[in-house]
């Protein structure tokens, strides 16, 4: 009896020992992890998992914006860039494109977790800079991984300047481009006799031309995204406003200074188009991609992106430069870049830093994969070369970065921006027939006079 | 002491000192217990709260350090001025008014006949229940598989039966409510709970009592089910506009606000101008103006249970 009293006693006390021993163990543990977080920063395995930095000993945080084409040829480049650097743990995460992505990238660099390497159009990274989330890329920087600003296409280049200084490597540009259905317009006779488009120079030749394809194709001469898309109506009216030389914008997007006389020009013309019938008012994005696909239309008119549809589709296409209706000597076309950024670190780190501009001129290097794309590389190294010339149809429209026209300067302007929202929707009840080009036009004057008036929070 | 409490305790002077005594002396445990509570809600809602009101009043940047300069009550006039603002806030009523009816009448039924099952009434209650468990990004994901244009589920499904589906979330008209069904589907199972529990507080031997008079099963649902269920129907109504009012995620994952801001309800706007567009004071004194709209609720709610607690 009584050993089994002293039995149980030693088992309740033992068992009070190691719940004792245990909370005090857990307590340990609970602070010793808080000192290590502290002492070792983001060395243990579980912490540097809830953040985007990794070990010191080689990891790369990259983000970008890619889908579809773009982003499997991105994956292609990422691939080759692991292969290269086996000792650099490369972790490359895709958001979705436009406001989510700047958003995301924005929060994140001012919570203090950026990725040490990340995309942004050329237009809203100028944006980024202006609220001192990038970091500035020196001329030693870059000469530090092989790059020569030099090497780089000037047009994208000086457009990323900001006050003189470099915050921006552009990758490429991507111009609103022509795209042409071969068999259709050699039905119409609107190829030469080397198999290229006669070039529709003049408002009266494009009109033409659309008619000619319209009769071939017994459905459409042109197609583009006019429903529920903003960014392309904007694209084609930027780029016919470009070369009557009109601008939007002025004093860094706080004056509007729309010329009416080439806006109603070039709305009034876009809006022909559709009301004679050669170009369809309702196709949204996906609409316009399969009716050119499929043969229901002669042209079409978007960025040169949608190559790698096409060429899925085995639709007998070309591309060429977006129609210079206006621009006589002087071309222009509306476009952006692609371009690298480094966003700012609240601890920065040398080393990370060269790492991330590696990863740069591995991009860089790796411009051919990225051009089969469609995009216009601005490597010149590569684009000045052999190879290049020979990439067709991606050489027809390379001459497009030249006369790139960016979208203007201001805190709500870029790409995908509230800007190209508020012009667009306006432009495509243009072009749809809903809404007069001056009625449209005073609704687009007041809804950017409002964005302008707005103090910018930048 | 004693007598002198037996002698006093007849008069009205111990049911004061009783009440006002015993809180005093529980006063401070209570605090403690609280604390955990309290210490986080100050923290993370009453603190941010009042900051939040204070940016209001300043042209806040997100981007910049400080409050920024004093607007006094510029940004409420321009929020007030700003069709942006009203028409994302007419997008969440729309929405409320979409979902609330749907999701309250839809809920009672659903419950009445779940209650009348004899066999696996289990598996209702699981079934019915079962989609709210999961994440707005997933319940968004399964949707937008089944609104494909074309290739869709639902299109398809259509199609076989010889109707064209609409645009369902690129059609502006037909967003709206695309995105209000989703919602429906997510989110009847919360509803369907509180009612089922509810029916299942009415004493039986009323509907006993009741078929010995001869009422029918329709009077039954009118005159017993319905009527004592009425406390239930306001926490439900009232939760289930509340929870309406605070749409986001569908919208945000699914339509992004589109097509051409249709479906951007009014969070969404607060959340665009405060961290994509960088002017956190202007959304401040945008959500101030939204809570002043969900105070007015809840006060109506607080008005409601007040009566009813009156008549009961």
């Amino acid at each position: 009896m009584s050993s089994h009293l002293a039995w149980f006693r030693r088992q309740r006390h033992s068992l009070a020992m190691t719940s004792y021993l245990s909370r005090r163990a857990l307590l340990r543990g609970v602070v010793g992890l808080g000192a290590g977080a502290t002492l070792a920063g983001c060395s243990t395995p579980v912490l540097s998992g809830l953040g985007t930095g990794g070990d010191a000993a080689g990891s790369l945080a990259y983000w970008n914006l890619f889908g579809g084409g773009d982003g499997v040829r991105m994956t292609q480049m990422i691939d080759a860039y692991r292969a290269a650097n086996p000792a650099i743990d490369l972790k490359a995460v895709t958001l979705a494109w436009g406001n989510p992505y700047y958003t995301k990238l924005s929060l994140a660099t001012l919570g203090g977790k950026p990725p040490d390497m990340a995309v942004a159009h050329l237009t809203r990274a100028k944006t980024l800079v202006a609220a001192d989330l990038l970091e500035e890329l020196t001329t030693e920087d870059l000469a530090g991984v092989g790059i020569s600003p030099d090497q780089l296409d000037q047009t994208a280049w000086k457009a990323g300047l900001v006050d003189g200084k470099a915050y921006a490597v552009p990758l490429d540009t991507h111009p609103f481009v022509m795209f042409y259905n071969t068999d259709i317009c050699e039905k119409a006779g609107l190829l030469d006799s080397s198999g290229a488009l006669t070039p529709l120079d003049s408002p009266e030749k494009f009109t033409e031309a659309l008619r000619k394809a319209k009769e071939v194709t017994k459905a459409y001469g042109g197609v583009v995204a006019i429903t529920a898309d903003t960014s392309t109506p904007w694209r084609m009216f930027q780029s016919w406003y470009g070369q009557l030389g009109g601008e939007v914008l002025a004093d860094e997007g706080r004056q509007v200074v729309i010329d009416d006389a080439k806006a109603t020009q070039v709305l009034s013309f876009m809006q022909s188009l559709t009301t004679q019938g050669l170009v369809p008012p309702t196709l949204d994005y996906a609409g316009s991609v399969a009716a050119f696909a499929t043969g229901q239309a002669g042209f079409y008119f978007q960025g040169e992106w949608e190559i790698s549809t096409f060429q899925t589709a085995k639709t007998p296409f070309s591309m060429t430069l977006f129609p210079n209706l206006y621009g006589g000597g002087k071309y222009a076309v509306q476009a952006d870049s692609h371009t690298l950024v480094i966003p700012k670190q609240h601890r920065p780190d040398p080393e990370r830093k060269k790492r991330a501009l590696g990863l740069i001129k591995s991009f860089l290097d790796q411009s051919k994969t990225w051009a089969e794309g469609g995009h216009v590389p601005a490597w010149l190294p590569f684009r000045d070369s052999a190879e290049f010339k020979a990439l067709t149809p991606q050489s027809n429209y390379a001459a497009a970065a030249e006369g790139a026209v960016y979208d203007p300067d201001g805190w709500y302007s870029g790409s995908g921006s509230n800007f190209e929202i508020v012009t667009g929707s306006n432009i495509a009840t243009v072009l749809n027939g809903q809404q007069q080009p001056a009625v449209a036009l005073a609704q687009m004057r007041s809804a950017l006079t409002n964005l302008a008036r707005t103090a910018s929070p930048i | 002491m004693s007598t002198t409490e037996t002698a006093v305790r007849p008069r009205s002077g111990t049911s004061e000192s009783g009440p006002v005594s015993k809180p005093k002396s529980n006063g401070l445990p209570a605090f403690g217990f609280l604390a955990p509570f309290l210490v986080l809600y100050l923290a993370f809602i009453i603190g941010p709260g009042l900051y939040g009101l204070l940016m209001s009043f300043f042209d806040t940047s997100l981007v910049q350090p400080g409050l920024g300069t004093f607007a006094g009550f510029g940004n409420y006039a321009e929020a007030f001025q700003s069709s942006d603002f009203w028409a994302g806030l007419w997008h969440t009523v729309w929405f409320t008014i979409l979902t609330t009816p749907p999701l309250i009448i839809l809920a009672f039924v659903f419950a009445l006949l779940a209650d009348r099952a004899k066999h696996g009434r289990w598996f209702f209650r699981l079934a019915f229940f079962m989609p709210y468990i999961l994440p707005s990004a997933v319940v968004a994901l399964i949707w937008i598989f089944l609104y494909t244009p074309e290739l869709g589920l639902l299109d398809t499904g259509l199609a076989k039966l010889g109707m064209t589906a609409p645009n369902w979330l690129g059609d502006p008209n037909w967003a709206m409510p695309s995105l209000a069904i989703t919602t429906i589907w997510w989110t009847l199972g919360f509803n369907f709970v509180l009612y089922l529990a509810g029916l299942q507080d009415i004493p039986r031997d009323l509907y006993e009592a009741s078929a010995m008079d001869g009422a029918t099963p329709w009077q039954q649902i009118w005159k017993i089910t319905v009527p004592l269920l009425g406390r239930t129907t306001t926490l439900v109504v009232v939760l289930q506009v509340i929870a309406s009012l605070k749409v986001f995620d569908q919208m945000y994952i699914m339509t992004q606000g589109g097509p051409n801001f249709a479906t951007r309800s009014v969070l969404q706007y607060i959340y665009d101008e405060g961290f994509t567009n960088f002017r956190t004071g202007y959304a401040a004194a945008a959500s101030m103006l939204f809570f002043v709209v969900i105070l007015a609720v809840s006060a109506v709610w607080f008005g409601i249970v007040r009566r009813q607690q009156k008549e009961a």
